[in-house]
């Protein structure tokens, strides 16, 4: 009894247009294990995980739930069966309350309810499984730490028995990592499954019993975690030996390159968003932003392009003011910018290759026109030295794969000769690969004297590739840190609001 | 759950599209949707072949129908072109017909009260007038849209009946010929202010116009800086932003350019064609232009071609009146045309193909 799978998924294939999104996955889950579903982006973990939770329909394979052979029709008949999925973006409604949102899950629910006795089964859960959450809270006041909970509880609430998490990492702490882990682990001991999507192998590596590899759609292979390494995973997800770490030598200079004096600034919401930041940016090295999604990072990599404007404070370059100047006389100064949303900010999604690789350098041209042949010629030319692979160069560029666009994109901002590259997660949703390529060349280019203001949510890099950290919270500058004398949970404090002077008196 | 409709068929998406295959399925597309309106024709109990032939007839059949296709065309074709300009930048400017008056307006402000200019003063100044009256009446849209993201579809399309209304005062009213009978018309422009025509038809020399304005925003959007920006924003505005184009300048330069420009439709309608001002003087030119820049797929050329075209089923829809066929059938013909061809937009982007068992 004890043996049969709480979930087993059998063969699994489904196909999208041009793709095989999953191809004969085998995959199970006994009850009472923490499973992790390992990979790089576009291997088949989200597919998967949409088929079992009724929104795919295999094309082929067969689900057994508890041994029975089980066909989902739709979500709600994965619901029945006790799983249940907390997704990337959460769905919960803003200005409702905690309870409100779960009732809203809540099927047959009758005309009149009791949301009193919703709360109190809310507060029984939470604490049950160490999850506290204030049921009457509105979801727009929660951290997303928390708003993670209360999809959690929701979960519970449904009666879910296979709890699928994807990426829940991604938008916490390292201290609000850890909680999370707690409750994960109260929650098989219970006799709960759950399957933990990833693409961190240090999480995944501490934190779970057995790990499912995919890559290109296929099952690589299941392993016993205590059994295995980070190298072996990291073999497996790529399929070939990864080249060695990186070294960072620090080749900082003297001459400050770029200064924000005080600077505040408005979110896109009109509230303020940045409060009095002050930062220098130094040639020659690489500066480190961390913080928690949403923090205010986003918007002083706009301050220093020049795309948003300074409300109060100053900023120069080398030395001379230019709070005024707009994002064309910062392109001009030398200051490229590698925004987050690199296929509608960084790039015109309708426009070919070559009419993108033109979208900083157009106004250089003399009189009133753009000339082409020469653009064409400096295309060929990057597209050739950073390797770019392109089915047509005449094709809209929204048709490239993301790793393309980012290096397409980093071309173009390398070769316009900037002093200052402004890189805003650039490396998220690349796959280990184009990964490695995009650190490889931030560094190069500092080491050429560029500098660099790097934005990452990913400590490891961080840590590896930055000569300082700045850890930001709730729009201000919580510290500076040195790489290699700080620590994760130095700097997973700080990002949770702790200050860096409180944190070494206390 | 899939598609059982298809049978042993699927529908898959690609990436590329080439210059033949977007060609044939634009042809394909408007001969279903002749062949689409033909059938009501035939509900109603006619010959939808005669129909065809018919209006084939009226607007190629003679030089004189092919003229009148031509006369047709102008308006149309100017009309087609200011507005792609506003398309290109994905501003949806309905508002050409209202500019057109506008711009009929402003060119017939000098025919009649300074008709003692000589024709080498009168006609630069009348076409002035019209691209300036056509432009500022877009700028009234476009201002709200730039500085508040005001949505500019409603309030262009609205600021037509204004222009319109604003037509038949002047034409029941002030500007009205003290001895034309009581009729609402202008009195006629003077002889200085009415474009030549070739010969005896009634082709205006205006249609140079109709060539320069298209070469030249074939070339604009093509190779000129400003184009580029067009395109960009068109595409995507946070990365207009990003290059560091101004939007709010933009949104204003190009309505006003495409305003501009269906107002040199209308001057050149009065004083090419009509020579006077009326109530009416458009069946409705800048709407059609709107058909015709979709169609075209904004390229400045091949909206030439399909103003020739739809000059020439308004030719045949004016004849069909005589011949027991209302000539409303000519709007059916059109949107029975347009629906088929942007369902055939489908096409470019996936292909049918036998599923492999």
């Amino acid at each position: 009894m004890g043996n049969t799978p709480m979930v087993e998924m059998r063969n699994i294939s489904k196909e999208f247009p041009g793709i095989l999104a999953n191809d004969q996955v085998s995959f199970d889950v006994k009850s009472g294990e923490i499973h992790a579903l390992l990979g790089e982006n576009g291997a088949g973990k989200s597919t998967l995980m949409s088929v079992l939770t009724g929104l795919y329909h295999p094309d082929g394979g067969q689900i057994y739930i508890e041994g029975k052979k089980t066909e989902f029709s739709s979500p709600k008949d994965a619901v029945n069966c006790g799983i249940g999925m907390v997704h990337q973006h959460f769905k919960l409604v803003q200005p409702f309350t905690v309870a409100e949102n779960i009732m809203l899950s809540i099927k047959g629910l009758k005309q009149i309810y009791n949301l009193k006795e919703i709360e109190q089964q809310i507060i029984k859960q939470s604490e049950a499984f160490g999850l506290s959450i204030d049921p009457k809270a509105k979801i727009w006041q929660l951290s997303v730490g928390e708003q993670q909970r209360v999809e959690i509880i929701k979960l519970l609430l449904l009666g879910a028995q296979v709890l699928i998490l994807d990426e829940p990492t991604a938008v916490l702490t390292p201290q609000e990592a850890n909680a999370l882990f707690k409750t994960l682990l109260k929650m098989i001991e219970s006799g709960k499954s759950v399957i933990l999507i990833s693409h961190k192998m240090n999480e995944v590596l501490e934190n779970t019993d057995r790990i499912t590899v995919l890559r290109d759609g296929k099952s690589i292979g299941t392993v016993d975690t205590k059994n295995t390494n980070e190298k072996e995973l990291a073999k497996m997800m790529v399929g070939r030996n990864i080249a060695d770490q990186l070294i960072k030598k620090s080749s900082r200079k003297q001459d400050k390159i770029f200064s924000l004096d005080n600077v505040s600034a408005l979110g896109n919401n009109g509230l303020l968003k940045l409060k009095s930041i002050s930062l220098d940016i130094y040639s020659g090295e690489i500066l480190g932003i961390a913080g928690v999604d949403g923090n205010g990072q986003k918007e002083l990599a706009e301050v220093v392009a020049g795309m948003r404007s300074v409300k109060m404070g100053s900023l120069a370059f080398c030395g001379k003011d230019y709070t005024k100047s707009g994002r064309k006389k910062r392109m001009n100064l030398g200051i490229s910018y590698v925004p987050e949303d690199r296929m509608t900010t960084g790039l015109a999604p309708d426009l070919n290759a070559y009419e993108n690789m033109a979208l900083n350098s157009y106004c250089s041209y003399r009189g009133a026109f753009i000339r082409w042949d020469k653009v064409k010629k400096d295309t060929d030319r990057l597209i050739q030295a950073f390797d770019v692979r392109l089915a047509s160069k005449a094709n809209p560029v929204k048709m490239m794969s993301g790793g393309n666009i980012q290096k397409l994109l980093l071309a173009r901002e390398i070769d316009s000769a900037p002093l200052l590259i402004v890189a805003v997660y650039p490396m998220r949703g690349l796959d280990i690969g184009a990964t490695d390529y995009v650190k490889r060349l931030l560094i190069e280019q500092s080491e050429k004297g560029k500098a660099v203001l790097l934005i990452s949510e990913d400590l490891e890099d961080l840590l590896s590739m930055t000569d300082r950290i700045i850890v930001m919270h709730g729009g201000e500058i919580m510290g500076v840190v040195n790489p290699s004398e700080t620590t994760r949970e130095e700097i997973g404090l700080m990002m949770a609001g702790k200050r860096k002077v409180d944190l070494h008196e206390a | 759950m899939k598609l059982k409709l298809l049978g042993s068929w699927e529908i898959k998406k690609t990436n590329s599209s080439s210059a033949l295959k977007k060609f044939g399925i634009s042809v394909t597309s408007i001969v279903l949707g002749l062949l689409f309106a033909g059938l009501f024709v035939l509900i109603t109990g006619k010959d939808p072949l005669e129909l065809y032939s018919e209006i084939l007839h009226a607007s190629f059949g003679s030089i004189y129908g092919l003229s009148e296709t031509l006369v047709e065309m102008i308006p149309l074709a100017i009309c087609s072109l200011g507005v792609s300009l506003a398309f290109r930048m994905q501003l949806w400017n309905i508002g050409a017909e209202g500019q057109f008056y506008m711009g009929a307006f402003g060119a017939a402000y000098f025919a009649l009260f300074f008709s003692d200019l000589p024709t080498l003063i009168m006609l630069p100044l009348m076409l002035l007038a019209g691209f300036i009256c056509g432009g500022l009446w877009a700028l009234i849209p476009a201002i709200p849209k730039a500085f508040w993201n005001v949505n500019e579809t409603i309030s262009s399309l609205l600021l037509n009946y204004v222009a319109y209304f604003w037509m038949a005062y002047l034409v029941y009213g002030p500007w009205k010929d003290p001895n034309g009978n009581n009729f609402p018309l202008t009195k006629q422009f003077p002889e200085s202010a009415t474009i030549p025509v070739f010969g005896n038809t009634r082709i205006s020399y205006a249609i140079f116009l109709v060539v320069i304005i298209a070469v030249v925003m074939f070339f604009l959007i093509k190779y000129s800086k400003w184009g580029y920006e067009i395109s960009v924003s068109g595409s995507s505005r946070k990365a207009a932003d990003y290059a560091g184009m101004s939007y709010v300048k933009n949104v204003l330069k190009v309505m006003f350019l495409s305003g501009a420009i269906a107002g040199i439709a209308g001057m050149a309608e009065v004083s090419g064609v009509l020579h006077r001002l009326q109530q009416t003087i458009s069946p409705g030119y800048g709407y059609t232009a709107i058909l015709i820049a979709l169609l075209a797929r904004l390229n400045p050329l091949s909206i030439v071609l399909v103003s020739f075209m739809m000059g020439a089923l308004l030719v045949g829809g004016f004849s069909l009146r005589t011949s027991g066929f209302p000539s409303s059938m000519v709007s059916m013909f059109q949107g029975s045309i347009l629906f088929f061809v942007l369902a055939g937009e489908v096409f470019n982007n996936y292909h049918l193909v036998r599923k492999k068992v």
